[in-house]
């Protein structure tokens, strides 16, 4: 049967192949997606139901079902949305760069640069009484040129004639470990409150987001994310290796640097605002890949979905389900990451 | 016949060590042309730096007369496709998935998939007799279909050219004559130039029109297997001594070498 | 390279190690003289400067060489076992196993003293080294190089998220462990050594027994069979040894990183492959390198001191990086 279906235009100058079971799904998890947001914005110390959530976005509900939904929730569940559809678009890029379905944002180390500049940026700028000179608004500033000046590090580190996957994998390994010293440096050479405020960041978590972040990340996000389709055919030739690459006429290396420069730039933008949260980058492709295939054209979306709502639930659990304590979502994309990591291994132990 | 691949004084090395040496090769078009020699003598590098795969330390490649150097990848995939050794597959992709990336020279982001690309990509896995398996996921077919599939996506990228290293290795008889034979075809139907590299000599004289054989970083010997392969050629390349007949079926060369084994011939004279 | 010249180099860096011993002894905050040192040894008088020298400046000389021997041997095993060129104990989940130990006995169950932490550290370190070597034995191949790289991976992956979790939820609890997180040899008193050294000094001695059979293993898991070896119980001790020395290690002296890395690579180049002369001289050389990354954090950011196990990784990561460019 065949599920491929060739749409073309304006006398065949214009043409695509379109998936349609993949397309499919993809359109159902959109709407779970959605569904997800909607729920999650009801769930919590005041519970509200979903079609008055709904009636909130339209201006409708009680000034307080406003204040709860608009002001405090709704900002932290649409940047743990985009900081999840970013982080497994990247992901998705990065395993089919480097071909390995192991590879993820933290192992080229882009993850520890952040970190170590958001624990920089809150022991350098505090003075003597552990109150923050500057605006803790930077943070994010912070968190993205660490995460950036470390990939390029590692890319310049990797490149000898060209980047292999390998190089860059081991570089990323060996400057994820100097910015973990170097974080944990900072950690005790500054005040403990620094220290642990750092380490919530470092652990990945969505509280205290507002609408000025939103405004910043939303469009951020969505520009990376959607040009990430665009280059969905150079990420098929990419997975298929080096040789058969360059053979049918990819320029591999300038492949692989804009690859890395998208997903530097969605990992960026994730960790400003939700800090270190792990394995969504590992974790989304691979259920994707289970969903919809390999084909980068499905896959991407498909994670992307995927990933979004992974960081929302894990946020929901995180605040609502040890009341009134307050665990950062990163906590439980660890909690539900790590385990479904060792069964990936179980699971591909016969290969 | 002209000549549609050519190298000038190249020169070939891994950081010191020199591979080939200022090597001055011709492929003549719409031709099968093979590679053969020792263990490590240079020919898949050779194949690779034709392919673009590999920067010469010196000298040029030259395709249809022009520096490959000087052209952009594009422009030579659309006239040269290479299959490397071992190629691999991600997991999960489909035969047809995978074959449709052979059409990439030809695409660009507007136009994904024409009615050319859908043609040619079904014609390819015709030619490769994959057209049942085409929604079949690659890494669960057998050695022969998957090294099929792949050969179906260099012929996608619809190329006059096709190079192949050591593209029967790995594979059972069966298999190592079905990819000849329908290499052999392509080249009989299509006049698509093929070059490769093989490692039984009786089966490149078989197939190849033109056999070159690579010894101390330099070509010892090029011409038709009938004309060039010789005891002294097959002790001076492989380091064996042979005794060189006819293929009892095709005429060609067959190398038979000397050595120990069971040797059942009756002595000249016996009856019985 | 000869024997002879294996031997002299070793005799050499034997000598070389007691004089790093000395010069941590002597120089630091305040420092004091070599005569005194010496008399502090063979003829003590009760002054402070020599209570000084034997409770504070020795013990942490000692276990610094101690450490730096043991990190290091256990790094030639896990580079051979995973036939990875950058392979760590660290990687098989021993560090994380064991400071996921010790934040969960300060955050759940409010254990503060350094001692405690020392048996929790080692508990952990053993319990994730049992995990990885679980997950990498399952599947019909058994035991294979890379499962036990993936393996160690996702345990380290799994305590070190754990951890982080734990220490986001009490503030407390990461005031206590950071400094022991980050990896000291400073502050520790020779009970503490003593304590582990047995468990360090079989690991040693069961890992020079093995050297030889070391030798065959790297030649391959087939060609090891063929050979008549009991490759399975083989890998099994070699990673028994692993747990008592890197174990032992972060039990002492908390996660300390990059010398099991390191080192290997060093002794090779100066002394060879064989694994007879390769573990025991990657023993000495470790030790080198800790005392020295000991003295250098000291002399820093005097007068505060940076935890060892930062200036392993500042010392350690270009390394690795370079190896990772040449090689790969």
């Amino acid at each position: 049967m065949n599920k491929f279906i060739g749409k073309r235009w304006l006398k065949d100058r214009v043409s695509m192949l379109v998936d349609i079971s993949s397309m499919k799904k993809i359109m159902i998890l959109g709407v779970i997606t959605l569904l997800v947001l909607i729920m999650s914005t009801g769930i919590g110390d005041l519970k509200i139901a979903p079609w008055k959530v709904v009636s909130v976005f339209f201006g409708g509900g009680t000034s307080l079902e406003q204040l709860v939904v608009t002001s405090f929730r709704l900002p932290r569940i649409i940047i743990a949305l985009l900081a999840g559809m970013a982080l497994a678009v990247a992901g998705g890029i990065l395993q089919g760069m480097i071909r390995n379905p192991l590879a993820s944002p933290d192992i080229i180390g882009i993850t520890g640069g952040a970190g170590a500049a958001v624990v920089a940026f809150l022991t350098l700028f505090s003075n003597d009484d552990n109150t923050l000179m500057v605006s803790i608004k930077w943070m994010p500033v912070a968190a993205f040129i660490g995460a950036a000046v470390i990939a390029f590090l590692v890319y310049f580190l990797a490149w000898r004639k060209g980047v292999s996957p390998v190089r860059l994998v081991l570089i990323g390994i060996g400057i994820s470990a100097l910015t973990q010293a170097l974080t944990t440096l900072l950690m005790i050479l500054g005040p403990i409150y620094r220290a642990s405020q750092a380490n919530i960041w470092i652990t990945g978590t969505v509280n205290g987001s507002d609408w000025q972040d939103v405004w910043i990340l939303l469009p951020w996000s969505l520009i990376f994310i959607v040009l990430s389709f665009f280059i969905t055919r150079q990420l098929n030739i990419q997975e298929l290796g080096e040789e058969i690459a360059t053979s049918v006429g990819g320029n591999v290396q300038r492949q692989r640097f804009l690859l890395l420069l998208m997903s530097t730039a969605l990992v960026g933008g994730a960790v400003a605002f939700a800090g270190g949260i792990g394995f969504v980058g590992l974790m989304a492709p691979h259920m994707a890949r289970r969903m919809v295939g390999s084909s980068f054209g499905a896959l991407l979306p498909t994670a992307a979905f995927i990933g979004g709502i992974l960081v929302m639930v894990a946020d929901l659990i995180g605040r609502t389900l040890f009341l009134p304590l307050e665990v950062p979502a990163g906590v439980f994309t660890a909690a539900i990451g790590a385990p479904y990591f060792i069964y990936l291994l179980f699971k591909t132990r016969n290969s | 016949m002209s000549d549609i691949l050519q190298t000038k004084d190249l020169t070939l090395s891994y950081g010191e060590r020199t591979i080939i040496d200022e090597l001055n090769i011709d492929i003549p078009k719409g031709e099968i042309s093979v590679f053969i020699g020792g263990n490590g003598c240079g020919k898949s590098t050779l194949l690779r730096s034709i392919a673009r795969l590999l920067k010469p330390k010196q000298g040029s490649v030259l395709l249809d007369g022009e520096a490959i150097s000087r052209l952009s990848t594009k422009e030579v995939a659309r006239k040269m496709a290479i299959l490397p050794q071992s190629p691999t597959a991600p997991e999960g992709l489909t035969v047809l998935q995978l074959v449709k990336q052979g059409r990439y020279p030809h695409q660009t982001w507007l136009k994904q998939w024409s009615h050319k690309d859908e043609e040619i990509v079904q014609d390819a896995l015709k030619a490769t007799k994959m057209e049942e398996l085409q929604h079949r996921k690659v890494d669960e077919l057998s050695g022969g279909q998957r090294q099929r599939a792949w050969i179906a996506l260099t012929l996608a990228q619809d190329t006059d050219i096709i190079l192949l290293d050591e593209p029967t290795t790995y594979l059972d008889m069966t298999h190592q004559i079905e990819i000849l034979d329908l290499l052999f075809e392509l080249n009989e139907k299509e006049q698509r130039t093929i070059v490769m590299v093989l490692h039984d000599l009786n089966l490149a004289c078989r197939y190849a029109h033109n056999i070159v054989a690579i010894r101390d970083k330099q070509i010892y010997a090029q011409g038709k297997p009938e004309d060039v392969i010789s005891c002294e050629l097959v002790k001076n390349v492989f380091d064996m001594d042979c005794q060189v007949s006819r293929d009892p079926l095709f005429g060609t060369p067959l190398c038979i070498p000397f050595g120990k084994g069971r040797c059942i011939l009756k002595a000249v004279g016996e009856t019985g | 390279m000869k024997t002879q010249n294996q031997f002299f180099l070793f005799i050499g860096t034997i000598l070389f190690l007691i004089v790093c011993i000395g010069i941590s002894i002597v120089y630091g905050y305040t420092d004091t003289s070599w005569r005194i040192a010496l008399e502090a040894f063979t003829n003590p008088d009760g002054s402070t400067e020599h209570i000084v020298l034997q409770t504070i400046r020795l013990p942490r000389a000692l276990i610094a060489a101690t450490v730096g021997a043991s990190l290091a041997i256990s790094g030639v095993l896990m580079q051979t076992l995973t036939k990875n060129p950058l392979a760590s104990p660290g990687i098989f989940g021993i560090n994380a196993g064991g400071a996921f130990m010790v934040v969960v006995a300060v955050t759940l169950f409010g254990v503060t003293n350094l001692q405690s932490f020392t048996w929790l550290a080692f508990l952990g370190a053993g319990l994730a080294a049992v995990g990885v070597y679980v997950i990498s034995s399952v599947g019909n191949n058994g035991l294979t190089h890379m499962k036990l790289t993936l393996a160690g991976a996702a345990i380290t992956a799994m305590f070190s998220s754990f951890t982080q979790g734990l220490l986001v939820l009490n503030e407390a609890a990461l005031e206590q462990v950071l400094f022991w997180l980050a990896g000291s040899v400073q502050g520790r008193s020779l009970d503490i050594l003593s304590g582990v050294f047995p468990y360090v000094v079989a690991g040693w001695i069961l890992a020079l027994m093995l050297a030889g059979k070391m030798n065959i293993l790297a030649m391959g898991e087939d060609v090891a069979k063929g050979l008549g070896l009991k490759t399975a119980l083989i890998k099994f001790i070699a990673l028994l040894v692993v747990v008592l020395l890197a174990g032992g290690s972060v039990a002492i002296a908390g996660p300390i990183g990059f010398i099991g890395i390191v080192i290997p690579h060093l002794a090779r180049k100066i002394i060879g492959v064989d694994h007879r002369w390769l573990i025991p001289y990657s023993g000495l050389l470790g030790a080198i390198l800790l005392l020295a990354a000991d003295i250098g954090a000291r002399y820093i950011i005097m007068p505060q001191e940076v935890p060892v196990g930062v200036m392993t990784a500042i010392i350690g990561a270009p390394f690795f990086v370079y190896v990772a460019r040449k090689g790969f």
